[in-house]
């Protein structure tokens, strides 16, 4: 566990440091909900496609600190010298994805509360169960994104490959938080109805959180 | 010789493939709700069948590869996906049309049709992926771990009729739904002896599929070693 910690707080100090994913993600999911006020009509209902929006915007948004995760290890061959290391594999993906994850956190309180002005909803009716949900499912994507990372890091044509690959992997999480973010924001709440997609939230979870930290070591070691 | 035996593979399930086609078109009553477009359902409904089959094939050569490093498992684990990717796209167009006559349109958003674009999303990039990485080791070792991740979603859009409300038909075969009986028993056999007769097909195509990867794999190596001399 010690060491999970020391990858995870390598990665968020030389990310806090330079700020590069970060900057640029939380500026493009701005970019992206302006994009989105052109496509939609934004005097009536944000409550129908908010949920759908929301995430769509954290999607996108978090690609950009996902997809660098491996790659940034690339320079001065500092992959190979983590791998190298006597780390064990699981620890280092799990350290990453404990970064990537609290990265990601921070894109969304950036973008939750300009969201909610820009698009008139109120996001905070439920404050317990919207933090729930963006927990699991950002957890999901962060899980996904920092596998994919790993998985295409050598590989030629990475940036073509990786949002080809990723993104109907998520597609699981992404609907299901959607359909959940939209029932709160219309002020309904969690039905029974809903439950199924609370369940399949965290069997996403555990699932691909399993196979990824059984299937890391052959990502990693040749 | 083994290319004799597949091509009498082929042979024998082509005419059995024809055979049915005979008793599905001209011998079997319509469906008392539906009328004559029913018959569509002895394609789709085996061509799933097949497709999942072929991607649990190709998700246990995935895992097989994994942990003995043949690559005759990776060769499987490419022809099976292939092969099922061919299923998924007539499955998804046997569907459409039957959809246009029954509900009146090509698609709807349902958990069911979603999730068996999803599939083939995500076959189809694991295909992408397999060429654009050069050296065979690496691909096959990320392709099999991709594999598997795949895998969840065929899981996820079988179980999906029982997991939500689908407007895509609920279970009708007796191994789905516990011995009840929700289809006529002539139907349901005529089913799967064209289930038989497709899984035979896609069994040929498949180790046609597989030769020419085991070729592909050779002309690699010998293209290697001239480059080398």
């Amino acid at each position: 566990m010690r060491h999970v910690l020391t990858i995870a707080w390598k990665d968020l100090r030389s990310e806090l440091r330079t700020k590069e994913s970060i900057n640029a993600a939380a500026a493009f999911s701005m970019v992206i909900l302006v994009l989105f006020s052109f496509v939609l009509d934004i005097s009536g209902e944000a409550r129908e496609f908010g949920g759908g929006l929301l995430w769509l915007v954290f999607a996108f948004a978090g690609a950009l600190v996902l997809n660098r995760s491996f790659a940034r290890e690339q320079s001065n061959d500092c992959l190979e010298a983590l791998v190298a290391s006597p780390l064990p594999g699981w620890a280092l993906f799990l350290g990453k994805a404990l970064a990537n994850f609290a990265l990601l956190a921070i894109v969304e309180l950036v973008a939750l509360p300009v969201f909610g002005i820009l698009f008139n909803a109120e996001w905070l009716r439920f404050p317990g169960w919207i933090a729930l949900i963006c927990a699991l499912a950002t957890w999901g994507m962060t899980v996904i994104g920092t596998m994919f990372s790993a998985l295409t890091v050598n590989l030629r044509l990475r940036e073509l490959m990786l949002p080809v690959l990723v993104y109907p992997m998520l597609i699981p999480v992404l609907m299901a938080a959607m359909q959940l973010t939209s029932a709160l924001l219309s002020g309904a709440g969690i039905a029974a109805d809903d439950w199924v997609w609370v369940k399949l939230l965290i069997g996403f979870d555990i699932i691909f959180t399993s196979l990824s930290l059984a299937l890391i070591d052959v990502i990693l070691v040749n | 010789m083994k290319t004799k035996i597949l091509m009498a593979m082929a042979l024998c399930s082509g005419l059995y493939l024809v055979r049915n086609l005979y008793i599905i078109l001209l011998q079997l009553p319509d469906e008392a709700a539906q009328g004559a477009i029913y018959r569509i359902m002895y394609f789709h409904v085996p061509g799933w069948i097949t497709s999942f089959s072929a991607y649990f094939l190709a998700a246990v050569a995935s895992l097989y590869y994994l942990v003995k490093r043949d690559s005759r498992a990776d060769e499987f684990a490419v022809a099976l996906t292939e092969v099922g990717t061919i299923f998924t796209l007539l499955g998804l167009g046997t569907g459409m049309v039957w959809a246009r006559i029954i509900w009146g349109v090509w698609w709807v958003w349902d958990p069911r049709l979603t999730w068996a674009f999803i599939c083939f999303l995500i076959y189809a990039g694991y295909l992408m992926l397999r060429k654009t990485i050069d050296e065979p080791g690496q691909r096959a070792r990320i392709a099999a771990v991709v594999s598997l991740f795949a895998f969840i979603s065929v899981v996820i859009t079988y179980k999906s009729i029982d997991w939500w409300r689908t407007q895509h038909p609920g279970a009708v075969l007796s191994f789905r739904t516990g011995g009840e009986q929700r289809i006529d028993p002539g139907m349901e056999h005529m089913l799967f002896q064209n289930w038989f007769a497709l899984t035979a097909f896609a069994a040929v195509i498949m180790f046609l599929r597989l030769g020419q990867e085991r070729m592909q794999r050779e002309l690699d190596a010998l293209r290697r070693y001239t480059h080398n001399l």
